[in-house]
C-alpha cells in the first residue's frame, strides 16, 4: 500500500494567460482514497490547475502525473477514470433522473446490462428512488446534487473533482452529501474539492491553501490550524465597528471580523495582545479581551495575508 | 400601491438602453436591419426585369426572319443573341434553364405576316418562372406586323402576332411557381436556426463544462447533434411536397431521388451556416438574431419572391454566394421542367462548395479545449 503512487503530483505546474500567471509553479502531491480541498478565494488559480488536471487546459510549464498518467499527453484515458461535478447543475433539465444517467452511461460505453444495474445501485445510493421519471429542472437543490454526483461517479472513477459541490444546498443536504463523499473515499475514491466556503474545507483530510496562484499551506485542517503562527482575540465590546477602526492600523494586526456583538482579532503574536488592550482602553472603548482557539478562517487570513506582507 | 413614479419609470428606461448598448447584436440589428431591408426593397429589388437570356430558332432562314431576329433583339426584355437550329434545342436550353425564352420563327413566315388571322411566330417561355411569364406578356404586345413593314406607329393587326407558348406552368398557376422554391426557405428557416440553437444550447445551459470531462469528443457531441436535423430536414421536405401535390397539384416531373438529393445537400449547407453561426454566438437569443440576419438576405434576394433579373450586378453576385439561390433554381428545374442533376450541375456545385466550405470553417472553429 505504501508504494502506491499519489493520485496527484505536479511539479513547477504553472499557467500564464498573456501577461497574468494565474498558476505559478505548484507543487502538489495528492494521496489516494483521501478528500483532498482547494481552498482559495476566487481567481486564486483553483479552476485554472483542474483544468489543467483534467487535461482539458495546456500547461505553460510543468509536469503533471494523474493516476500514473501523463497529463495531458494521456488525457483522453484520463478522461475515462476520472469524474466531474460542476458547481452549477450542468445535466439536461428537460431529461429525466434516468434519461440523464442513462446518456452519461452512453457517454462512457456501458453496455446495456452494466447500465441497467449501475443505474438501480446509483439511484439506490441516492436516494432517488421515487424520482427517476422526474426532469431534472424540476428537482430540489439537494436532489440535483445528488443526480449530478450520482452522474459524476457512474463511470466509478478513480479521482473525483468537485467544484464547491454544496454551495447551493440547505445545510441538512450538506452533511448528508459529504456523508456520501466519505463513503467514496472508504471505497478508494480520491476526491479533489475546490473550494471557498471554510465549513467545505473542515471536512477535507487535507487541504493546500492557494493565492494567486500558489501554494500558501498544505496540511490536514488539524495541523494547519495548530500551526496557525498567529492567535485569534475574541474582543467582546458594545461598540465592535469602532474597537475595528480602532485597531485597523495597530501593528501586528492581521485581521479583524465582526461576528455578532464580538470582534475577532487575529494578531501575529502573544506579544500584540496587550498592544490590543491598551489601544481599545485609550480609545475609550470598554472591551474584554480573551484568547480564542483558531478556526479554519484564522488560518485561511494568516496564510494569504502573510503572503501580502512579506 | 404608490402610485406611477416617474423617477421609477426613468430608471427602468435608463437601465434599458445601458443593457442595449452593452448588446452588441441587438445594437447591430437595430441599424442593420433597416440598412439591410432599404438597401435590398430600394436598390437590389426591380420587378421590371431587362435582359432575360433568350435564343432564335430561324426555321425561315430568309432575310425577313433575319430582320425579325434583328427586332426582337432590339427588344431589351429578352436578349435573344442565341441562334438556335431547331425547336428541340431550344427546349433542351429551357430545361436546363439557361434560356427563359425562345422565339420560333417559322419557315413560311413570308405567308404569314400579311394574314391578319395568322400569328407570325411563337414565343416559348418558361412558366416554371413567373417573371419570365410577365415579361413575356410585353413581348406579346410587339407590334410585329407594323415594324416588319417599316410603319412607325402600331396598327391592329399586331395584336395578335405572336403565339406564347408557357412550358412548365400554362394555366400560370401561382403556387406551381411558390411552392418549389418554398421547401428551400423552410429548410432554410428551420435549419439555421435549428442548428445553431442547439448548438449554444449546451453551452449556455453550462451543459458543456461537465460533457468536456467525458470521453465525448467535439466531433461528437457536433455531428450528434446535427445529424437528427438532417431527418427533420428530409422530414419537412416530404412534408411541402404532399401538401403541394395534394392541395395546390404541384407536380414533381423530374427524379423524386434527385430532388431529394439536392435537398441534402441544400440542408448540409443549411446546417454548417448554422453550426458556424453557433461557434459566434454565445446565447440562444443571440443565435436566433443572427440566424435572421443569414435569412434576409437569402428570401430577398434567391429569386424565390423577387425575380434575379431584375437586380444589379452587385447584387446577382452577392445571390451567387447563397446557399438558397442555387436550391430555387436547382428544385424549380427538377420540379417543373423535369430536369436532371446532370443539367442543372453548375447549381449542384456551387451548393457541394457552399456547404464545404462552410462545414470546414465551422468545424474549425468548434473547438473543444477551453483555452
Amino acid at each position: 500500500m505504501a508504494t502506491e503512487p499519489a493520485a496527484i503530483v505536479t511539479h513547477g505546474l504553472t499557467r500564464r494567460f498573456g501577461s497574468l500567471t494565474a498558476v505559478d509553479h505548484l507543487d502538489l502531491e495528492v494521496p489516494r482514497s483521501r478528500v483532498y480541498g482547494f481552498l482559495g478565494p476566487n481567481g486564486c488559480g483553483k479552476s485554472t490547475t483542474i483544468r489543467m488536471l483534467c487535461g482539458l487546459l495546456l500547461p505553460t510549464e510543468g509536469d503533471i502525473r494523474v493516476l500514473d498518467l501523463e497529463i495531458p499527453r494521456q488525457a483522453e484515458t484520463l478522461k475515462r477514470r476520472i469524474g466531474y461535478m460542476t458547481q452549477s447543475f450542468s445535466l439536461y433539465r428537460d431529461l429525466s433522473v434516468t434519461e440523464n444517467l442513462q446518456f452519461v452511461a452512453n457517454l462512457f460505453g456501458l453496455d446495456r446490462a452494466r447500465t441497467r444495474r449501475r443505474l438501480d445501485e446509483l439511484v439506490q445510493t441516492y436516494r432517488l428512488e421515487s424520482l427517476t421519471a422526474q426532469l431534472a429542472g424540476t428537482l430540489s437543490g439537494g436532489q440535483k446534487q445528488r443526480l449530478a454526483l450520482a452522474a459524476a461517479v457512474l463511470n466509478e472513477p478513480e479521482l473525483l473533482f468537485l467544484d464547491e459541490p454544496t454551495s447551493a444546498v440547505d445545510p441538512q443536504s450538506r452533511r448528508d452529501f459529504w456523508a456520501e463523499l466519505f463513503r467514496l473515499t472508504e471505497a478508494g475514491t480520491t476526491l479533489l474539492v475546490s473550494t471557498h466556503y471554510m465549513d467545505e474545507a473542515e471536512r477535507c483530510h487535507q487541504l493546500a491553501i492557494l493565492q494567486e496562484g500558489r501554494l500558501m499551506r498544505e496540511g490536514s485542517p488539524e495541523q494547519l490550524k495548530a500551526d496557525l503562527g498567529a492567535l485569534p482575540l475574541l474582543v467582546e465590546t458594545d461598540r465592535p465597528h469602532a474597537a475595528e477602526l480602532a485597531l485597523a492600523d495597530l501593528p501586528g494586526v492581521l485581521s479583524s471580523a465582526q461576528i455578532g456583538a464580538t470582534l475577532r482579532v487575529l494578531v501575529d503574536a502573544e506579544d500584540t495582545r496587550e498592544p490590543v488592550t491598551d489601544r481599545l482602553r485609550t480609545q475609550g472603548i470598554e472591551a474584554r479581551v480573551s484568547t480564542t482557539d483558531p478556526n479554519l478562517e484564522d488560518v485561511f487570513v494568516a496564510a494569504t495575508q502573510g503572503g501580502h506582507r512579506t | 400601491m404608490n402610485g406611477f413614479s416617474l423617477r421609477r419609470l426613468l430608471a427602468v428606461i435608463r437601465k434599458e438602453l445601458r443593457q442595449l448598448r452593452r448588446d452588441r447584436l441587438t445594437y447591430a440589428m437595430i441599424v442593420g436591419i433597416p440598412l439591410m431591408q432599404l438597401l435590398l426593397f430600394g436598390y437590389a429589388i426591380n420587378m421590371d426585369v431587362r435582359h432575360l437570356p433568350a435564343a432564335v430558332v430561324d426555321q425561315a432562314r430568309s432575310s425577313a426572319s433575319r430582320e425579325l431576329a434583328e427586332q426582337l433583339l432590339q427588344s431589351r426584355v429578352f436578349e435573344f443573341d442565341e441562334v438556335l437550329a431547331s425547336p428541340a434545342a431550344a427546349d433542351r436550353l429551357l430545361q436546363q434553364g439557361t434560356i427563359k425564352a425562345a422565339a420560333i420563327i417559322p419557315p413560311d413566315l413570308e405567308e404569314r405576316l400579311p394574314d391578319p388571322d395568322r400569328k407570325v411566330f411563337q414565343l416559348v417561355v418558361d412558366g416554371s418562372d413567373q417573371v419570365v411569364q410577365q415579361a413575356a406578356r410585353q413581348i406579346g404586345q410587339f407590334p410585329v406586323r407594323s415594324l416588319m413593314r417599316g410603319d412607325a406607329s402600331a396598327s391592329s393587326d399586331d395584336a395578335s402576332a405572336v403565339e406564347i407558348v408557357s412550358y412548365y406552368n400554362p394555366q400560370r398557376e401561382a403556387p406551381l411557381n411558390t411552392v418549389p422554391g418554398l421547401i428551400g426557405v423552410i429548410l432554410t428557416m428551420t435549419m439555421v436556426m435549428f442548428t445553431a440553437i442547439a448548438l449554444v444550447r449546451e453551452r449556455e445551459q453550462g451543459n458543456l463544462e461537465f460533457l468536456i470531462t467525458t470521453p465525448l469528443s467535439s466531433a461528437e457531441l457536433t455531428i450528434g447533434k446535427v445529424l437528427p436535423f438532417i431527418g427533420i430536414g428530409l422530414v419537412q421536405t416530404t412534408l411541402v411536397l404532399i401538401l403541394g401535390a395534394w392541395v395546390f397539384q404541384v407536380p414533381v416531373r423530374g427524379s423524386l431521388l434527385e430532388l431529394y438529393a439536392a435537398a441534402l445537400v441544400f440542408i448540409i449547407a443549411s446546417l454548417a451556416l448554422g453550426i458556424f453561426i453557433s461557434t459566434l454566438v454565445t446565447t440562444q437569443f443571440q443565435a436566433m438574431q443572427a440566424a435572421i440576419f443569414t435569412f434576409l438576405p437569402q428570401i430577398l434576394l434567391s429569386g424565390f419572391i423577387f425575380p434575379f433579373e431584375g437586380m444589379p450586378t452587385p447584387a446577382q453576385w452577392l445571390a451567387e454566394v447563397l446557399p438558397l439561390t442555387h436550391f430555387v433554381r436547382l428544385v424549380r428545374g427538377i420540379m417543373l421542367r423535369g430536369a436532371g442533376l446532370v443539367d442543372l450541375w453548375p447549381e449542384l456545385l456551387a451548393l457541394v462548395v457552399f456547404a464545404t466550405l462552410a462545414m470546414l470553417v465551422a468545424t474549425l472553429r468548434v473547438h473543444k479545449r477551453l483555452d
